[in-house]
């Protein structure tokens, strides 16, 4: 929660303890939901009749900082007892140690709104389920400092993760990293072919170094672009949520493809070769001081049948042949046949659902 | 113009990262150069680059297990491309456990080089992760700015001490001058120093050997006329070395310096299959 935000918020309810946090810009929230049975003693005090449920929040740092060293805590830290005294606007986190100690520590809290993100994964088109380790073995291939990641649905049901480029980045400097995962991979794989979001990763990883602590599957729900995605874990006794915004498809669809002067086709493997050839031409007269190109360099006319065998690699090269543009616009040229035209602002209509939520629409 | 490798071999992998790794600490960018047997990373000595050059080639068979190219043209079976090195590094750094790698040149939108790392998972499939990093191709007009730097005319050339000790007193020399001198004589000593107004610090070693330069005619005389006590030396900028010896994971085979005094060192790191040479010119 600390990745989150400054400020943890606190509520005890009926149904558990809620910790929850968001980030300033809001584009972030997550909330844990510990189970009355997820402690020895579990009381959260009724609210006054004819008041609102308490709630309050506390200072991300001051909290973090009572349990500071994990493994000096599991050693000589007997029982935990937090306790909200509201008239003194105390929450008192109290730590039993060994040999009698007590440490008590009495946190300043502020009351304050309800926090609560609008979301609904019923409503969301498409849901990924896999083990925190498949998933944080994904995500190390990324740079720690890469800001945002582009997850999609792929041919042959396979999830891609990619780094997510920027419009204002020169694309001819920026290197671009793509993560395919087989779907054999996923506890549960239930998507809209074609969709893919943005989100950002800081959060994300927040989630995944939890989750693999805790050995718990992640659940990914997500829908179109613009519309959150939501990480969910479960577990007997905690409920975790995590909301992160993401991109909305009018943004990257603005990016316009490049064009170097080499035919902007979507390359077949063996063309591959001739796209270099005609840049190399290109790239050779056309900063020529002047007069013919050099006679020692001859054009050699386009003959795939000659250039060795890359038909044997055919598979691996239609699977690499996704990077680089656009995301959503090439998935939808790949199932749809067309290329979307630039400005417009949703998916194709028809999406097939490959196999329905298991919770079902509402 | 083509350009594909395949490594599937992990140490010649690992052996492979660890000299890309050593390339993105000495340049930010880089010219890589292909030919039929040989792969060569070369800086050359532009101001951008604090006048300092690197010259590295291994030979591409002990290191890919394919390894096919086609440059330009018939006559000039070359490719000289120009990368980002730390791109390359950072492809490789999660490539660790790879089953193979397969790097290509490819043009999509921009010239790439992509490599693509198929990486064990379930015991069905694999992942494949692929980096798509960009390059630009270097026109042949001016392949001639990269042609090998010759050995210059130096004064003295003295085996280096240990790596690693010299590593850990340039780094704390550092953090005290932004200039290291460097001086060393025929006898096999060797010193590096460091001035500042309120201290100055100098390491000695000794009993290092010199290595024996076959003598072309009359070319190294001045050498051997030398007495050889007489200290060449020569005062160079404290990070270029820093970064050198910073990138060296692997203690080469032999490692060596020249030192024209005054000028230039010129240090010599050789491994079984790779050299490095760098550049780093005196200043004032």
């Amino acid at each position: 929660l600390s990745r989150i935000g400054d400020e943890l918020y606190l509520e005890p309810t009926v149904t558990g303890l809620s910790l929850r946090a968001v980030n300033s810009s809001r584009s972030a929230f997550a909330s844990f939901l510990f189970a009355p049975l997820f402690f020895q003693l579990y009381e959260p005090g009724g609210p006054a009749p004819g008041t609102e449920r308490f709630r309050c929040k506390v200072h991300m740092k001051s909290f973090l900082g009572v349990f500071r060293s994990l493994p000096s805590l599991e050693k000589s830290v007997g029982k935990c007892l937090i306790l909200l005294k509201p008239r003194a606007s105390r929450l008192v986190l109290q730590l039993h140690c060994k040999y009698g100690v007590t440490k008590t520590h009495n946190l300043a809290f502020q009351e304050c709104e309800e926090l609560q993100a609008v979301f609904d994964t019923q409503r969301c088109s498409s849901r990924l389920c896999a083990p925190a380790r498949v998933l944080a073995e994904a995500v190390v291939h990324f740079p720690l400092t890469l800001a945002e990641v582009t997850l999609g649905t792929g041919p042959g049901g396979k999830i891609s993760l990619r780094n997510y480029v920027e419009d204002e980045a020169d694309p001819s400097k920026t290197m671009v990293t793509e993560l395919w995962l087989a779907e054999d991979e996923f506890q549960s794989v239930a998507v809209s072919p074609g969709s893919c979001i943005t989100f950002c990763l800081k959060e994300f990883r927040g989630l995944l170094t939890f989750a693999e602590a805790s050995n718990l599957p992640l659940t990914i729900h997500f829908d179109e672009p613009g519309r959150p995605v939501i990480f969910t874990l479960d577990d007997t006794v905690l409920e975790v949520h995590l909301v992160l915004a993401t991109l909305s498809d009018l943004e990257s669809n603005s990016q316009p493809p490049l064009t170097n002067g080499v035919s902007h086709l979507p390359a077949p493997s063996d063309d591959f070769a001739d796209d270099l050839e005609s840049y190399m031409v290109a790239l050779e007269t056309s900063t020529c001081e002047g007069g013919p190109p050099s006679p020692t360099f001859p054009l050699r006319t386009p003959q795939p049948a000659q250039h060795d065998p890359e038909e044997e690699e055919n598979e691996e090269d239609e699977e690499g042949a996704v990077p680089g543009t656009p995301p959503h616009k090439k998935f939808h040229s790949l199932f749809f046949g067309s290329v979307l035209t630039p400005g417009g602002p949703g998916l194709a209509p028809t999406q097939q659902v490959l196999a329905e939520d298991s919770d079902g629409e509402c | 113009m083509r350009f594909r490798a395949k490594i599937v071999d992990l140490a010649c992998l690992n052996h492979f990262s660890r000299v890309i790794h050593t390339i993105a600490k000495l340049a930010k960018t880089c010219t890589l150069r292909l030919t039929v047997c040989k792969v060569y990373f070369i800086l050359s000595d532009k101001v951008a680059n604090g006048g300092a050059s690197m010259w590295c080639e291994l030979y591409q068979g002990n290191f890919f297990d394919e390894f096919q190219m086609e440059g330009v043209a018939a006559e000039h079976n070359e490719i000289y491309l120009e990368l980002v090195p730390e791109n390359l590094s950072r492809a490789l750094k999660t490539a660790q456990s790879a089953k193979a790698v397969k790097i290509k040149l490819t043009n999509k939108h921009c010239p790439c080089l992509r490599v693509a790392v198929e990486l064990p998972s379930l015991p069905s499939s694999s992942r494949i992760v692929t980096h798509d990093i960009p390059v630009g191709v270097i026109p042949r007009r001016i392949w001639n700015d990269f042609r090998e730097p010759s050995v210059p005319n130096f004064d003295v050339s003295i085996y280096l001490p240990v790596l690693k000790t010299m590593k850990s007193v340039v780094e704390r020399m550092k953090n005290l001058s932004n200039f290291i001198v460097i001086e060393a004589n025929l006898s096999g000593e060797m010193n590096l120093k460091i001035e500042t107004d309120l201290v100055s610090v100098t390491t000695h070693f000794k009993d290092l050997k010199n290595p024996p330069w076959a003598s072309e005619d009359g070319c190294q005389s001045s050498a051997q006329g030398r007495d050889l006590e007489n200290m060449a030396e020569a005062r160079i900028d404290i990070k270029k070395l820093q970064q050198l010896l910073a990138g060296q994971q692997v203690n080469p085979t032999k490692a060596l310096c020249n030192i024209v005094s005054k000028r230039i060192v010129h240090f010599i790191l050789l491994h079984e299959d790779v050299s490095l040479q760098y550049f780093i010119p005196a200043l004032a």
